[in-house]
């Protein structure tokens, strides 16, 4: 097939875009409907964070998340076993897609290519601003983040 | 036999910190609820420990070092609830939850669990302080 040299620039584009897609969780536009809710989720995973949305990471992840912890980013945020595997089949049952290829599952959601995708336009700086503090603190930017709707009518960056 | 009676006290004074106790004159803690200094434990050994830095942080890194003030988690920059009872009448009163965030937070701070005496102490501490 031969593409003319001044579509070049458009092709570039379509193929980024479509990368882009394959790439992002379940609601990468922020629009669609929030994940359901399920009240041990939004306690337990909600204390020290706001509870993430299921759809934000792949099942892999959270099943490796869930596992680990009692050393979860360096904090003890360990639970009674039947109510972790509670948590953990909410949470499957609800993922993102997962990508195929892709070595270990990550387990933050900002080292998703997709979350990185999403925030390249925010200096780092900006993250350690006092109002935000750190790109887990969803609702410091994200001001309807505590009910897992991220539209970017929503964003007020402090 | 010591530690026995210190976690019997210790599963009292939770049982005593809930919802009932939440009209409490504020600093003022009967001491059949084996709270302030009365009892086993000490307000002023537990405000000691809230103070201490363990390996990075203290109890008050996170919640600061008056509970009565919210607090903001140093990690994710999250908001906390005040701790003290006298501002915020949800704090210690459910025995399961404390016990939970005794069991996290001591191991975050000091890579160890803390005592029932530690707990104690932690409690009447927290109820101690007025509003």
């Amino acid at each position: 097939m031969n593409i003319p040299v001044r579509m070049y620039p458009l092709v570039i584009l379509v193929t980024a875009t479509l990368l882009a897609a394959a790439t992002a969780p379940a609601v990468a536009d922020g629009k669609r409907k929030p994940s359901p809710a399920d009240p041990a989720w939004q306690e337990e995973c909600g204390s020290c964070h706001i509870a993430y949305p299921p759809r934000l990471l792949p099942a892999g992840s959270w099943q490796r998340l869930m596992q680990g912890l009692g050393d979860h980013f360096g904090s003890d945020a360990s639970l009674e076993p039947q109510r972790a595997a509670a948590i953990e089949a909410f949470l499957v049952a609800n993922a993102g897609r997962s990508k195929d290829g892709v070595t270990a599952p990550p387990l933050r959601i900002t080292e998703t290519p997709w979350f990185r995708g999403e925030h390249d336009e925010v200096a780092t700086a900006k993250w350690r601003s006092p109002a935000i503090g750190s790109p887990a603190n969803c609702g410091a930017c994200h001001t309807q983040a505590e009910r897992g709707s991220f539209d970017e009518d929503e964003i007020r960056i402090p | 036999m010591a530690s026995r009676i210190v976690l019997f006290q210790l599963i009292l004074l939770l049982a005593a910190a809930g919802p009932a106790l939440a009209a409490d004159p504020p600093g003022i803690v009967p001491a059949t609820q084996a709270g302030g200094d009365s009892g086993s434990f000490s307000a002023g050994r537990g405000e000691q420990l809230f103070t201490t830095r363990g390996r990075d942080w203290s109890c008050a890194t996170c919640h600061t070092a008056d509970p009565r003030n919210p607090g903001r988690h140093t990690v994710t920059g999250k908001a906390i609830a005040p701790m003290a009872p006298a501002v915020n009448p949800e704090r210690l009163g459910d025995p399961a939850k404390v016990a939970k965030w005794f069991r996290r937070n001591c191991k975050d701070v000091f890579a160890r669990e803390c005592t029932p005496q530690e707990q104690g102490d932690v409690i009447a501490y927290l109820r101690s302080l007025g509003k």
